[in-house]
């Protein structure tokens, strides 16, 4: 069967970075050829009653693969990403092996290229994330790579990390940083605090993410260079990028879902399922995040979808890997936690999910207005669609799913890439 | 006790005195000739520790056996764990062989909780990681309340390291609720990060506080300690916090002195005063064996009222 010429998203109310107005968009050949009233086209989706929007951009999703197959792949991976809206995902290093020369670069983006979404990958900044001498970035951006990190563990070494900085800026690709002092951090499973008291769990203070958030911003003034916070998950974090961003700095900064829904008192039943590095904080983070976003501090909603098997969740607390699924639920808990929550606009959270993060990570055809001839990668939201989010029906090859039995605002009906309905309905098309 | 006994923070202050209470009876049950009852015959315990405490497992081992249980024990280090079982698996093959209560040791914080969520066979915590150790805190209480007669009121300060001491987060929550004062006192390296889950006093300094306490309980201080920059030295921890005879001095006419065990001798108490007579050290270890007969009677037998007839020696001293 030969796929349609013409596909008509009808009835819906387009929203992106230059506004909202109602409309419907007519694609061809992967592009948008069309905005305007009552357009038909070979195929019709209904987008009444929804949001069209240009697709989500994840900055930070863990595929696992190479090396860890049985948790995610790229395929199970990018199905989840098309499920959740995403039109493109940026894949984080710490795989095995590390996402650190031309030739695993070169593996990955050829594993993304029959998925769902667009697969770019990240690459690390140090060989082997050991932070010890700087990966080949020149080479790793030669094939399009935008972003480097060493993503699951920060770059410790003050020196290093300037010098990675310099020469990230020369490339003009982004540094991205998981901001953790592991002197601090080390062995640690949880936020410290009350709960980490009371449970008898190794905590991990707030100051371990800050300590390397405050060196960062002190070494992006030094240097000039564009620096990227992943996952920010304290109120101090929060605070310095606003105090950087105020001082005119190149900083940017994401957030994930489980950081704006979840305290860590729901490690209280000692379920490695809300284990996750940041940790989950406490209600006052938990508030600053949520205004961080609102006010633009935080420029991203990052998933840090982490796929974990389910023998390795079931490990003692201490023992567990941390991190938790995110790519299916982000819209959901963000409409839910944010939008309800008082916080934001349904618009600000499709900002942060869509074109603010593909600015960051230089995903040039995504986040791009809903606007004749512009790369058709889009998302139709069903605002109002209420669900429940349970334990078995996600596309990971995971379960760790820490927001199972919760109630949920805004599901994504169609997911469009290059052109391409990926998802119809909200249902897969592979 | 509904089915586990997992945290002292699940029990209220009744069930806390019936287990007490329950406790007298086996104290009693323990010193017949023959110390033994038929009140869990039939039953099946399994001690399943992973982390070596040869008294403790002794202590509910020989609990089980008074009470007549059939006991097994799973040995991590001749286990299937050995070959990649998962903790899952394990609990799920044991009871499948007819397991009706899991007695669990184990290093990290929250295993116990973790088989109770997987079994429906009764799970007692015998020490997980820093979090809890209810059994060892019930029959602290007990040796309290049998040396003094309550526990209401009493001022006890537990000394050392409370922030790795599953002893300590037990202990102090047992004596709240029991109506004692707890002051812990430790350097603040060795203090959990928040002490806001407990209604306790504070201290850093022994000799300012020593001389108010009647229960004056010092923890294990382990040699590890150092090397995680918590302490300079144990010389200095012993100079700051140890129990020696000039401390002793400083202590009230009645105060006893408690001791988890196994002691470190010259380091957190000195030889002179685990030997001496204020040291309730021996009556906790005894004690040990009838807590653990209360609370597995509790557990696993027909239930409180039965008690007398239950545990009547006529049947077994013949």
């Amino acid at each position: 069967m030969n796929p349609p010429r013409t596909i008509a998203l009808r009835g819906g109310r387009i929203v992106d970075a230059t506004g909202e107005r109602s409309g419907d968009v007519l694609l061809e050949d992967g592009e948008i050829v069309q905005v305007g009233p009552d357009l038909s086209g070979d195929e019709t989706l209904d987008a009444s009653g929804a949001i069209v929007a240009p697709g989500f951009v994840d900055l930070h999703a863990h595929l696992r693969q190479p090396g860890k197959e049985e948790a995610e792949t790229i395929e199970s991976g990018s199905r989840a990403a098309a499920l959740g809206g995403y039109t493109a995902v940026l894949a984080m290093p710490n795989t095995t092996p590390p996402i650190d020369t031309a030739a695993v670069v070169r593996e990955v983006l050829e594993l993304g290229r029959g998925s769902l979404v667009d697969v770019h990958t990240s690459g690390a900044i140090t060989v082997g994330r050991a932070g010890e001498q700087l990966a080949p970035m020149a080479e790793m951006a030669s094939l399009g790579v935008r972003v480097f990190t060493d993503d699951g563990t920060g770059v410790q070494d003050d020196r290093l990390m300037r010098r990675a900085l310099e020469y990230a800026s020369g490339l003009g690709v982004t540094l991205a940083q998981h901001c953790e002092v592991t002197s601090l951090s080390e062995g640690t499973c949880m936020h410290e605090g009350y709960w980490s008291s009371k449970l008898g769990l190794p905590g991990q203070p707030a100051e371990a993410e800050e300590l390397m958030v405050m060196r960062d911003i002190a070494l992006a003034r030094m240097t000039g260079a564009r620096i990227h916070f992943q996952h920010l998950s304290t109120a101090g974090s929060v605070a310095m990028v606003q105090g950087a961003r105020s001082a005119g700095l190149q900083v940017t900064s994401e957030a994930a879902p489980h950081h704006f829904t979840l305290t860590d008192e729901c490690c209280a039943d000692y379920d490695p399922t809300f284990k996750v590095h940041p940790p989950l904080r406490t209600t006052e983070d938990v508030a600053a995040i949520c205004s961080g976003l609102a006010e633009g501090w935080i420029d991203a909603i990052a998933t840090d979808h982490a796929p974990h098997t389910p023998e390795s969740k079931e490990l003692p607390f201490d023992q567990a890997p941390p991190g938790m699924l995110g790519l299916e639920y982000a819209l959901a808990l963000a409409f839910t936690e944010l939008v309800d929550g008082g916080h934001m606009s349904e618009t600000e959270v499709i900002a942060a999910m869509s074109w603010k993060p593909a600015a960051i990570g230089g995903f040039e055809s995504h986040g791009r207005p809903v606007s004749e001839g512009e790369p058709a990668n889009l998302v139709v939201v069903d605002p109002s669609q209420r669900w429940r989010i349970d334990a078995g029906g996600g596309a990971s090859r995971s379960r760790n799913v820490p927001y199972v039995g919760r109630e949920v605002r805004g599901k994504v009906r169609h997911t469009i890439v290059g052109g391409r309905p990926v998802v119809i309905n909200g249902e897969a098309q592979q | 006790m509904n089915g586990n006994l997992l945290t002292i923070s699940q029990l209220s202050r009744g069930e806390i005195e019936e287990v007490l209470d329950v406790t007298d009876t086996m104290v009693e049950v323990s010193s017949r000739r023959i110390p033994k009852v038929p009140a869990l015959r039939g039953r099946t315990v399994v001690s399943m520790f992973y982390e070596d405490s040869t008294r403790t497992r002794l202590s509910f081992e020989s609990a089980a056996k008074r009470l007549s249980a059939d006991v097994m024990s799973f040995s991590v280090a001749s286990s299937s764990t050995r070959k990649g079982e998962s903790l899952r698996d394990t609990v799920a093959t044991l009871e499948a062989m007819g397991v009706d209560a899991f007695v669990v040791r184990h290093r990290s914080s929250g295993v116990p909780a973790m088989v109770a969520r997987w079994s429906t066979a009764a799970v007692v915590n015998a020490g997980d990681g820093w979090h809890a150790h209810p059994t060892q805190a019930l029959l602290d209480a007990y040796t309290i309340r049998s040396h003094f007669g309550s526990a209401e009121g009493l001022r006890v300060g537990i000394i050392g390291d409370i922030l790795h001491s599953r002893v300590a987060r037990s202990l102090m929550v047992v004596l709240e609720r029991l109506g004692a004062e707890v002051t812990l006192v430790a350097p603040p390296t060795l203090l959990p990060p928040s002490t806001d889950a407990w209604r306790v006093g504070v201290s850093h300094d022994l000799d300012s506080v020593i001389g108010g306490f009647d229960v004056v309980y010092a923890l294990r201080m382990q040699r590890e300690r150092m090397t995680e920059a918590h302490l300079p030295s144990l010389r200095e921890y012993t100079e700051c916090y140890g129990l020696t005879p000039r401390r002793a001095a400083e202590l009230s006419e009645r105060a006893v002195i408690m001791h988890p065990g196994p002691m470190n001798r010259g380091v957190e108490i000195s030889e002179a005063l685990a030997d001496s007579p204020r040291s309730l050290v021996t009556d906790q270890v005894a004690n040990g064996v009838a807590v653990r007969m209360a609370v597995l009677y509790l557990l696993l037998g027909p239930g409180r009222e039965a008690l007398g007839e239950e545990l009547s020696g006529a049947r077994e001293s013949t």
